[in-house]
Order: structure tokens, then sequence, then C-alpha cells
């Protein structure tokens, strides 16, 4: 058992059960919490696969700016629990079941396309400047030049739906 | 070569060829969209000028023909394309096409320019100016379909202008389709003339059909080429069937009858439609079918019969004939029994010599007997005009040679060409008649014997019948008050007819003797054909016959006719044959009788058998019995069954269960739509763990 | 390490994701699922980019931060109007489709 499979099963521990957490806490301020340590662990996965620079907009952008936008509404709102009564009694169960058909079904593709198959090298092995964020940008600003203008425009188009859609319809 | 040296290599006008279709086409559109504004002149001459241009396309297409003589195919656009059957619509150029086309624009230009005169009086004495245009479109249309047939390059596009020939005879006979014996006589014979070039066409459609199942193709080159391996009886049924087209179209045994009643046309339309140009039509089916017929000898050999056998029966009833138009037209049929039966022993070269010599002098005799029947009913009008109704206002025929006479001081020009004509037909040196008629007979004497003698007849009876005609009409003193007062036409009718009489006196220098420029001008086309050698002893002795019939015919209808004006009118025989011949007589004035045969053997028993099927089977079987006791009834009882038991029982059951079934089953389905977001979300996750799980166990 | 270690974490956090869409009521909570199951197809996206030794998925994964980002805000924008009618953020209280 090497170092590298160590860290990926401890944190791999982490983030199916910080996963699972926010998926069964009551309170959703909790459930944003066990989401940023999900993303957190995410984002280390990201620094052993050999992209740091998407570690740190994993962290900046996800874990930073998006759940506490969560949170801010969350507070805002002021609705943490909702009550008990279930609308739909049978939802939870096949639910459940059709998760679990999925994750046989998924699990008997990888496995069938060979588990042993497509060996990662080990994150002690990467050259420094692999994947650096001035390689990322020169792929960005030459063969995506189109998409990552579009984003832009995408990013300006949400932020104007945001107003108009909070926008006080009074006024 | 005699021609070709001329021009040994010069320009070529191939390309021109889709012309000679479409300038009468375009005449024809015109004096359709524009005629209404346009006066009779106008119109004439549009049509002729149409069929004029027509003609000098013909022209450069025969002076290319010099420089190239091969033939060249001009294709023009797809017209059907199924599978095996590939069929264009091109053009074939070579120098028997180019033949028929000079014939037919060169007499059509020509009866074009003495139509327009002559229509000009026809319709006023029909009573129906308004009809004046339509005539010209017609025969532009005529134009138009003769061009399509002989400058076809297969078999179905031959077809076409077959078709369309036959179309604008039916429409041109029966041009004044109100008039004629009880008001229909004119449209009855137009639907004989149709109905009969019908069972032609059936005929050749077959032959069509066989061709086209036996070698794959329409197209002249193609059928040829496999011609010679093909079965003997498929070219013999071929062959033969196309035989029954030609017997349709060109007038011979059996289907000949419809010709002489296509006379009701008028006169232009004799000349160009019923005998210089679409009666050819089967002519130069078979010279352009050659290659078959040479395969076939036992068929050339029924096709010579047929054409030796027409020519004489034709002749015989034109002897009994009193119409000058009716005499005309047997005259027609028998020497289109001459080129058939010229062209069944493979005599190709003299068979077309005489179809273009005879379309010179036979429409040269129509238009001058149109101008003759002109020229009575001139004087019958004049006679009208000053109050002197002739027989006490009894209808005059101004086309009975009886009512004639003596119109050769009357009527000079006219008296002049129809001499020639005559000449020309009759076969005297040196006029037209005389060359082509004179090779036919040489090649018969060595080809087929029996045929010959059959022919040396005809010869002998067609100088007796138009020396009678001639004797009858333009001899002697007038016989009625209108010939007597009968005056010549003016130069608009006369011109044609002298440019007629000038070809009909000289067309045979078109093939002299040594030179046989014509028969080796076909020769590039029709590949079997080879010059014969002038033998002077058949010729003499067909002169010899010739005149001898004219003289016969002096002998009978001038010497004695004279004789016989001095009885008293009662007593006195309408022909001095009547006397001599008695019953023969009365037969070949009654055509033999053919037309009341069929109507015996065919008709009748066909309307009997059609009166049999409709009053017994289909009215008292069909539809009082059948009808009543099966259908009415078993539809009533069938009814009730429906609407009882099955319609109140079943069906209404059905529908009704159907929706009680729906009504059901959408309450327990009305569950599934929820109206949650999150229940759709799991229909999505439904969805694609059912495709996931396909994709695993496909 | 064989790379299908990180598949099958990438499945199960998506698994889990989806299971948070359809079984909690709370909008922002499903919302919250959704991010979790976008970053469990990054995971794959990043794992499959080294595998291949190229940037394009790492480029593809920027992209969909990018989207994500502005997902939420919209989305967001959303549940609070939502909540100014319904004065609720039950899903359940949305079922107009059902009329």
């Amino acid at each position: 058992m090497t170092s590298d499979f160590l860290l990926f099963l401890v944190l791999a521990v982490v983030a199916v059960a910080s996963a699972l957490s926010m998926l069964l806490s009551r309170n959703a301020v909790y459930s944003a919490l066990f989401l940023v340590i999900n993303f957190a662990t995410i984002a280390v996965f990201f620094l052993l696969l050999g992209s740091p620079f998407l570690a740190m907009v994993q962290v900046t952008v996800y874990a930073g700016a998006i759940m506490v936008l969560f949170l801010f509404i969350i507070m805002i709102l002021g609705t943490e629990q909702l009550r008990q009564d279930e609308t739909l009694p049978w939802q939870r169960p096949i639910a459940i079941f059709l998760g679990v058909v999925l994750l046989v079904e998924t699990g008997f593709i990888i496995y069938s396309l060979g588990f042993q198959q497509g060996i990662l090298p080990d994150f002690r092995s990467f050259a420094s400047g692999y994947a650096s964020p001035a390689d990322i940008g020169i792929l960005l600003f030459n063969e995506y030049l189109l998409p990552f203008e579009i984003t832009s425009v995408l990013l300006l188009v949400a932020i104007i739906g945001a107003i108009v859609l909070t926008k006080d319809q009074k006024s | 070569m005699f021609l070709s040296e001329a021009a040994a290599s010069g320009p070529t006008f191939f390309y021109l060829v889709p012309l000679v279709v479409f300038i009468p086409l375009i005449g024809l559109l015109t004096n359709i969209i524009f005629g209404k504004w346009m006066g009779e002149k106008a119109i004439g001459w549009i049509a002729s000028l149409a069929t004029g241009l027509t003609f000098l396309v013909a022209v450069l297409l025969g002076v290319s023909l010099l420089n190239h003589p091969e033939q060249v195919i001009v294709p023009l656009v797809d017209w059907i394309s199924i599978g095996e059957l590939q069929v264009q619509w091109a053009f074939q150029v070579d120098t028997l096409s180019v033949t028929m086309m000079l014939v037919v624009a060169g007499v059509g230009t020509l009866i074009h320019i003495y139509s327009i005169r002559y229509m000009h009086e026809d319709v006023r004495f029909n009573g129906d100016p308004g009809r004046f245009k339509r005539f010209f479109v017609f025969m532009n249309l005529f134009i138009v379909t003769m061009m399509v047939l002989v400058s076809a390059n297969s078999y179905l596009m031959l077809f076409v202008g077959w078709e369309g020939v036959g179309l604008c005879s039916y429409l041109l006979i029966g041009f004044w389709f109100e008039k004629g014996k009880d008001g229909t006589g004119n449209a009855q014979a137009a639907k004989k003339a149709f109905v009969t070039n019908r069972i032609g066409d059936f005929g050749l459609m077959i032959a069509i059909f066989i061709m086209f199942w036996a070698f794959g193709s329409l197209n002249f080159d193609q059928v040829f080429a496999q011609s010679s391996q093909a079965a003997e009886t498929v070219i013999l049924a071929i062959t033969l069937l196309m035989l029954v087209g030609v017997a349709g179209k060109s007038a011979q045994i059996p289907l000949y009858v419809w010709l002489p009643d296509a006379m009701a046309g008028p006169t232009p339309v004799s000349a160009l439609i019923h005998a210089a140009t679409m009666v050819t039509a089967g002519v130069y089916l078979i010279t352009r079918s050659y290659p078959l017929y040479n395969s076939a000898q036992q068929v050339q050999y029924i096709v010579a019969m047929v054409g030796g056998i027409t020519a004489l029966l034709a002749a015989t009833i034109a002897v009994g004939q009193f119409d000058i138009k009716k005499i005309l037209a047997y005259s027609t049929i028998s020497q289109l029994g001459f080129m058939v039966a010229a062209v069944g022993i493979g005599a190709y070269a003299a068979g077309m010599f005489h179809l273009v010599t005879h379309a010179f002098f036979k429409a040269l005799l129509f238009l001058g007997a149109g101008s003759v029947i002109l020229g009575v009913e001139h004087g019958h009008h004049h006679l009208e005009h000053e109050g002197k109704g002739e027989n006490g206002g009894e209808h005059f025929d101004p086309q009975d040679i009886r009512n004639m006479g003596g119109l050769r001081t009357r009527m000079k020009t006219t008296f002049w060409v129809y001499l020639i004509g005559t000449l020309a037909l009759v076969g005297i040196f040196p006029f037209a008649g005389f060359w082509s008629k004179d090779e036919i007979l040489l090649e018969e004497q060595i080809l087929d014997p029996p045929v010959y003698w059959i022919l040396i007849i005809t010869v002998f009876l067609t100088a007796f019948y138009m020396g009678r005609q001639v004797l009858m009409v333009f001899f002697g003193k007038p016989r009625s008050e209108a010939t007597a007062h009968a005056k010549d036409n003016p130069p608009s009718i006369t011109v044609p007819l002298i440019v007629l009489a000038f070809f009909s006196a000289v067309a045979g220098i078109l093939n002299l003797p040594r030179l046989h420029s014509f028969t080796e001008w076909l020769e590039h086309t029709v590949k079997s054909i080879h010059p014969v050698e002038f033998n002077f002893l058949a010729a003499v002795v067909a002169s010899i016959i010739a005149i001898s019939g004219l003289f016969f015919a002096w002998l009978v209808y001038s010497w004695r006719y004279k004789k016989l004006q001095e009885l008293p009118p009662a007593q006195r025989p309408d022909d001095p044959l009547r006397q001599w011949l008695g019953p023969i007589f009365t037969g070949m004035e009654n055509k033999w009788w053919v037309d009341e045969l069929y109507w015996a053997v065919i008709l009748n028993p066909y309307i009997k058998l059609s009166r049999f099927l409709a009053e017994v089977i289909d009215w008292r079987f069909w539809h009082d019995w059948f009808h009543n006791s099966v259908i009415v009834r078993g539809y009533n009882s069938l009814a009730r069954f429906l609407s009882g038991p099955f319609d109140l029982g079943f069906i209404d059951g059905i529908a009704n269960g159907l929706a009680s079934v729906t009504v059901r089953f959408a309450g327990s389905l009305r569950k599934v739509q929820t109206g949650y977001v999150r229940n759709y979300a799991l229909m999505v996750l439904l969805g694609v763990v059912v495709i996931i799980g396909y994709l695993i166990l496909r | 390490m064989p790379v299908s270690y990180y598949f099958a974490l990438s499945a199960i956090l998506f698994t889990i994701g989806a299971l948070g869409v359809l079984i909690r009521r709370n909008a922002i909570v499903i919302f919250m699922s959704i991010e979790l199951m976008l970053n469990a197809a990054n995971l794959s996206f990043v794992a499959f980019s080294q595998l291949h030794d190229t940037l394009r998925g790492q480029v593809l994964v920027f992209f969909v931060i990018t989207v994500a980002a502005a997902e939420v805000a919209v989305g967001l924008a959303l549940i609070v109007t939502i909540f100014k009618t319904k004065q609720s953020i039950n899903v359940d209280v949305l079922n107009e489709l059902k009329q």
C-alpha cells in the first residue's frame, strides 16, 4: 500500500462521509458546511491529480464564493428546517433503490473496463510547473478563446438575471 | 458521287434539326394566341412562313448531308428513364429522314400558300369564316407531328409522331364536322379514319412492345444491331405486326377503307395529309426498319403481295367513281400499293423515289381538283345570284364529274397543270412518274413476277381512269349550267399548282438511269439497296400499256360518249362502261361492297354482340336480376344484421368497454402525474438507470 | 494507483448527489446536491485529463466551474423569488405542473 493510495483512501472516506452528512442533515446550514468540507477534499484530489490551478479555483470559487452565497441565502430566508410531513411517501424508497442500481451499474462498467488499467503516476513525480496557471492560460487564450469569451457573456447575463429576479417588484 | 461532288466538304447544320419541330410549333402557337386580332391573310402567311422556314431548315440539313452523308443524332432531352427503358427525344438526321422532311415541308409550304385562298372561299361557302384560323393551326400541328415522326431516332418517338399525325388527320377530316350526309357524314368519316387507324396502331404498338421485350431498347440503331441475332419468330412477329400498322396508316388491304371517306376534309388536307405525306408514313416505316424486313423473307413476300393487290383493287374501284376527289383517293391507295410492293421486295430506293414523285403529282392533282371544284362552285354561285337556280333548287354536287365537262377552255391554267399531273401519274415519258414507276416495275419483274403482272394491269387501269377523269372534266361540252359559268382561279391558287407541275414534270432527274443519284443518296442510310440498271424493253412495255390505257379511255369517253349524248336524257347511261360491263361496273362503283362486307362480317356482328351484352348481360342479368335480387336484397339483410346485433351489440360494446377501461386505467395512472418536480427528477433517474442497464446488457 | 479508484469515488459522490436531489425537499439543499454532482463529474474529468496527459480536461473543468457559478447566481435568485411568493422553499409547494 503506497502512501498516495493511503492518502486517497483517507480523503475518499472524508469526502463520502461529508457528502452523506450533507444529504442527511436536517439543518440546511449543516448541509452547507459539510459540502464545504467535501469541496475541500476534492480540491486536494485535484492537487493529487496534478492540477494545482484547479485546486485553487475550487477552493476560492466553490468553497469560498459559492458556498458563502448559499449560507447567506439560507440565513436571509431563515428557513433552516422544514416541516416533517412527507407528501410523497414512496419517493424515498424508490430513489434509494434506483441509486443503488445506478451504483451497481457504474461499478459494473468501471469493473468491466478493467479495474487495473490506467495507472496514474505518483503525485510526487510531477515536474514543477506542470499544469501551471500559465499553461492553462495559454490554452484558454489560444484554442479556447471563443468559449472563454462566451463564458464572460454568460456571467454577465447571470449577473443581470440575478438582479432582475430579486429586484423588488414595487419600484 | 454525283451529288456530293458539288461540295466535297463544307459547313454542316445538324444542330439546327430541332427547329423542324419548333418552327411550326411557334407558328401554330402564334396563331392560337394572336390569331384573334389578325386577319385571314396574316394567319395564313404566318402558317405558311413557319412551314417555309421548316423547309429551309430541311434544305440546310440536306446540304449538310452532302458534306457529311453519315447519320447524325442530335439529342434534345431525356424523355423516359425507367429501369431498362431509356428513351431520349433525339433527332436522327440521315438521308432518309431528310428526304421525308424535304417532301413534307416543301409540299406542305405550297399547300399552305394555296390554302390561304382556298380556305378563304371554303369557309364562306360553308358559312363559318371563324374556322379559318383553326384550319391553319391544325395544318401547322400536322407539320409538327409529321416532323416528329420522320426525325425520330427511336420507335417510341416515331410512335408519338405516328399518333400525332393520326390525330391531325382526324381533326382535319372532321373539319366541317356538322356537315356531310345527315349532318354527321363528316364526323362519321373522321371517326372511321380514327378507329381504322387505331387497329393499325394497335399492331404497331404490339410490335414495339415485342421489340422492347426482345431487344431491351427502342432505338433504331440498337434494335437493328441486335436483329441479326434475334430469333426468327420474334422478327416475324415484329414485322407482321408492323405491317398491320402500315396497312392502317398507308391505307393498304384490309384497312384502306378510311382513306376515301377522308376526302370529307377540305381539299388541301386531302392533298397534304391523305395523299402526299401522312399516308406515306407506312412506306417510310418499312424503309426505316429495313434490317428487320430484310431478315424476314416470308414477310417481305406478304408485304409485296398486300401492296400489289391493294394497287389493283383500288385501281378497279377508281374506274367506277364519279366524285373527282374519290377517284384521286383510290388512285392514292393504288399508288401507295405500288410503294408498299416496292419496299416489300427490298427495293427501298424505288419505293422512296416513287413516294417523292407521287407527293408532287398527287398533291398537284388534288389541288387541281380543288381548283376545279372552286371554279364550279363559283359558277353555281354566279347562277344563284342571277336567280337561275339549278335543277329547281335541288342539291348540286360540285365534285361530281358527271356535272362537269368542257372546262379545258374555261380554266386554262388548271387544265394544263392537271394534264401534267395526270401524265406524271400515268407514267408517260419524261414526266416524274415514268421514272419512279418504271424503277418499281423493273425491280418487281426481277424479284417478284406475280406482283409484277398485277402491277402491269394496275398501270393500264391507272391510265384508263385518269384518262376518263380528264376527258370527263375538261373535254366535251359542259353538262351543267354551273360548269358552263366556271372561271379560272386567281394566281394565289394557280401559282402553287404551277410550281408543283414543274416538279411533277422534272422530278425524274433525281434518279435518272446510270446516275442513280437518289439511290446513292439513300444508300448512306439504307445500306442494302443497290442501283438497278435501266431496261429499255421494260420501259417500253410499261409505256405502251399506259398509252393504250389512255387511248382506250379516249375511245370510251370521247368517241363513244359523244354518241351517247345524242340519246334523250332518260335512256342515256351516265357512263358508257355501265352499258358494257353491267354488274362489274356496278361493283366498281360500289367499291366492291367492301364497306358493306365489313359491316356484315365485322361491324354488325360486333354491334349485335354489343347490344346483346348491353341488353341481356348488362341490363337484364346484371341490373335486373343480379342487381335487384342479389345486391339489393343481400345488402338489405346485411345492413339489418350490421345495424342490429353487430352495431348495437358488438360495436357499441367495444366502444363502451373501451371507455370504461380508459376511465379505470386513467384513474390509476393519474397518480403518477403528481406535479412534484422531485417526482419528475425521479423519472429522469429511472430513465438513466434503464438506459445504462440496456447499454450494459446489450 | 489505478485511475478506477477515482471513477468509483466519482460515481459514489454522484449517486449521493442524485439521491439528495430526489429525497430532500429543501430547494437549497437540492441545489447543493446538484453542485455535488457537478463536482463528482469534475473529479472524473481531471482524472481522465491526468490519465491521457493533457490539459484539455482541466480547461473543461474550469468552464464547468464558471458555468456553475453563473448557475448558482441565477438559481439562488430564483429561490429568493419563489420564497417571496410562496413563503417557503419546500419544492413540494411547487406542484403547479399538476394543475
